[in-house]
């Protein structure tokens, strides 16, 4: 009986000492208190959020996360992640339990306000997209009538496809499976035509194929699919950071400024850079940050194109081209409001 | 002279010995048992030599995934090359022999526990101690050990901590519920009743939903819990639903003599229960409780879906990664004989004891 009594005392502790209580104030103020970012991630998507063989968390929209640490608290290091699933990933954000959602999550209007949401600044342009193989002879997606097509279950991507289709008045037979890794295996194994999923997630069901050159993805792309940070509703202050520090990617970038130029830059006579590094100091006060938060976020994480090129870039397995992802200067949708 | 005898020793019919016989009694005893045996005989032989070129002769074992693709055979590699991810997930690279050490532990606990002559107190303090340097090993923060937040603990470790605390937490609750649901008190009864048949009348999927989506947007304002104890908890209620079932089950195999005997000898009931009635109902109730617990502790790989790196969570992040994407097999294979080895120790252990308790009555 003695012995019951010890059990249940050692459980009650350890069920306190597992219940973390965090009174949340402003975000900003209760993220220094803590002494790190918490950020929602996804955990399976290679090149935007996925951990390596050591157990590191890699890719894009983890960059995107270290660079909001780097301009808190000037050491990207400090940021705890949690892994979400499609469902959890919005009520975790409502509920607080984390204070930044950066997993592939497309803007739409709908989560903006009924959901209750603030999308930051988009750091990745991706839309739907079709791959097919060459045998087919196919050259537009207008040509893929009867065609039997390998999709996601429960994803905007299952919907896009049935519009489209439905649009184009033509037929079509799904193969609806669950797992993205088997996705590819159906695909390969000729079980459907076509495959469809994100242009991102194409290319690296491509790179997986038994011989990558014998199929094509099509020019068409049938869905716009921004995605970008997420923060909660009735916080500008953090939502401004989170906003800012995704534009300071891409800004360092047009000025040519990156991680390892950036010390020398720090001498560099034009004012507009001056401001942006902090040498003339004022942008980071006005955002609640220390002055040197765009000087921490390059030295520590890079700028846009360091961050795309390491991650989902042409020389990564996804072998990404820049296309709508380019600085607006060179074609692209990346485009930074003045730093001013 | 005398006349030898010699007697030579006939050897029976080749057909009624070695080989031949037993082919005969087994394999060929009837037309239909012959062609059952022909077609087996030529499926394996269909099946057998590929599946063995597939596993051992064209496989790699410590290649890129790119070498695999070319190889043709069983990629291994995928193990070999992400085990330490696959088995511990995103605990700290350089501090995995702290889980590792954890596991050890657990298991030779587990061992020294399976002997029923040492079920005595100095086991349960053991225990004690042993849970006391597991918490410690994992979570640290004492002894100069870095602490390491429990967001971190993921892959086997997670996997044995939600099914070992799960089990062993149920089994009790458990056991509670069937005699709440026995007692003569309408309250207690009502309400164990109530309990059970809610918690059976849902899915372990949804309780797991409800614990980690819908839950903390119950709680007051910048509360949070531990995800990985809403998952826990999850698991010991619906776990503990079916294992009262099965312990009332067992309570109502014993006779109503048995109960009448306990009071006529003046014991209250707890002495009752503790003495007469648990000790033999639980006995008759081993084969259908271990199936529970057998089956618990493959749902706790459910926890997938509320994002948690389980096992095979950790298996399909790994199969994410476009350099492996594809080898689902051998992945799914390796951890599959994991879960195998866990289910069969536990179903073979309680086959032995059974065999110890009948034989001790």
């Amino acid at each position: 009986m003695r012995l019951l009594k010890v059990c249940a005392v050692l459980v009650a502790v350890a069920l306190i000492a597992t219940t973390s209580l965090a009174i949340a104030g402003e975000t900003l103020d209760s993220v220094k208190k803590r002494g790190y970012l918490i950020a929602g991630v996804n955990g399976g998507v290679f090149g935007f959020s996925m951990p390596d063989e050591k157990g590191v968390w890699k890719g894009l929209d983890v960059d995107t996360a270290r660079a909001i640490a780097a301009a808190v608290f000037g050491d990207a290091t400090k940021i705890k992640y949690v892994p979400l699933t499609a469902v959890q990933r919005l009520p975790a954000l409502q509920a607080k339990e984390i204070d930044v959602l950066c997993r592939n999550t497309t803007q739409t209007l709908t989560r903006e306000t009924a959901n209750g949401l603030n999308f930051a600044h988009v750091n990745y342009y991706d839309g739907q997209g079709f791959l097919v193989s060459k045998k087919l002879g196919v050259k537009s997606a207008r040509e893929l009538q009867g065609a039997t097509v390998c999709v996601l279950p429960g994803t905007t991507t299952e919907m896009n496809v049935a519009d489209y289709f439905r649009a184009n008045g033509m037929k079509w037979k799904p193969v609806v499976i669950e797992q993205t890794a088997e996705l590819s295996k159906a695909y390969f194994a000729g079980r459907c035509d076509v495959l469809t999923s994100d242009a991102s997630q194409l290319a690296a069901h491509r790179a997986t194929a038994p011989n990558p050159a014998e199929h094509v993805l099509l020019p068409e792309i049938i869905s716009k699919e921004p995605l970008a940070p997420v923060v909660r509703h009735g916080d500008d202050q953090w939502y401004d950071i989170v906003n800012w520090t995704v534009m300071a990617l891409i800004q360092a970038e047009e000025f040519g400024i990156n991680s390892q130029n950036v010390d020398k830059a720090l001498r560099d006579p034009n004012p507009e850079v001056q401001r942006f590094l902090g040498v003339i100091p004022g942008l980071g006060a006005a955002l609640g940050l220390d002055d040197k938060w765009v000087y921490n976020i390059i030295k520590q994480v890079g700028n846009y194109s360091e961050i795309f090129e390491r991650n989902v870039g042409v020389n990564t397995p996804l072998g990404m081209e820049r296309g709508l992802n380019g600085l607006w200067t060179k074609g692209g949708l990346m485009y930074a409001a003045p730093f001013r | 002279m005398q006349e030898v005898h010699q007697t030579t020793v006939m050897k029976p019919p080749i057909t009624r010995v070695g080989v031949i016989r037993w082919a005969r009694a087994n394999l060929f005893s009837s037309v239909f048992n012959s062609f059952l045996t022909v077609v087996t005989i030529y499926f394996l032989w269909k099946i057998v030599p590929g599946l063995i070129r597939w596993a051992f002769i064209d496989s790699s074992w410590a290649t890129t995934g790119a070498q695999c693709r070319a190889g043709g055979g069983a990629c291994w590699s995928i193990v070999t090359k992400n085990v330490r991810f696959i088995i511990f997930g995103f605990f700290p690279y350089e501090w995995q022999w702290r889980p590792l050490l954890a596991m050890i532990i657990l298991f030779s606990l587990l061992i020294v526990s399976r002997n029923r002559r040492y079920w005595k107190k100095w086991l349960g303090y053991l225990w004690l101690i042993g849970l006391f340097v597991m918490g410690l090993l994992l979570k640290g923060g004492l002894f100069g050990l870095p602490s390491v937040e429990s967001t971190k603990w993921s892959g086997l470790p997670l996997t044995l901590l939600l099914s070992v605390f799960g089990l062993t937490a149920a089994y009790p609750l458990g056991v509670l519920l069937a005699l709440g649901r026995q007692s003569r008190m309408p309250a207690i009864k009502s309400l164990s009743v109530v309990y059970i048949e809610t918690i059976r009348g849902v899915p372990l999927i949804s309780l797991l939903f409800m614990s980690s989506v819908m839950f903390p947007l119950f709680l007051p304002e910048g509360i949070t819990i531990n995800n990985i104890l809403r998952a826990q908890v999850a698991i010991i209620l619906f776990t503990a639903a079916y294992i009262a079932e099965v312990v009332r089950g067992g309570l109502q195999a014993i006779s109503r003599g048995q109960y009448e005997a306990a009071e006529s000898l003046g014991l209250n009931y707890y002495q009752k229960m503790r003495l007469i009635i648990l000790p033999q109902a639980l006995k008759i109730v081993i084969p259908p409780s271990v199936g529970i617990l057998i089956s618990a502790f493959k749902d706790t790989s459910l926890v997938v879906i509320i994002g948690l790196f389980d096992l095979l969570k950790t298996t399909q992040a790994t199969l994410s990664d476009p350099r492996w994407m594809g080898f689902s097999v051998e992945a799914y294979i390796f951890i599959a004989l994991i879960y195998f080895t866990g289910c069969f120790s536990m179903s073979s252990y309680s086959r032995r004891l059974e065999r110890e308790l009948y034989r001790g009555t």
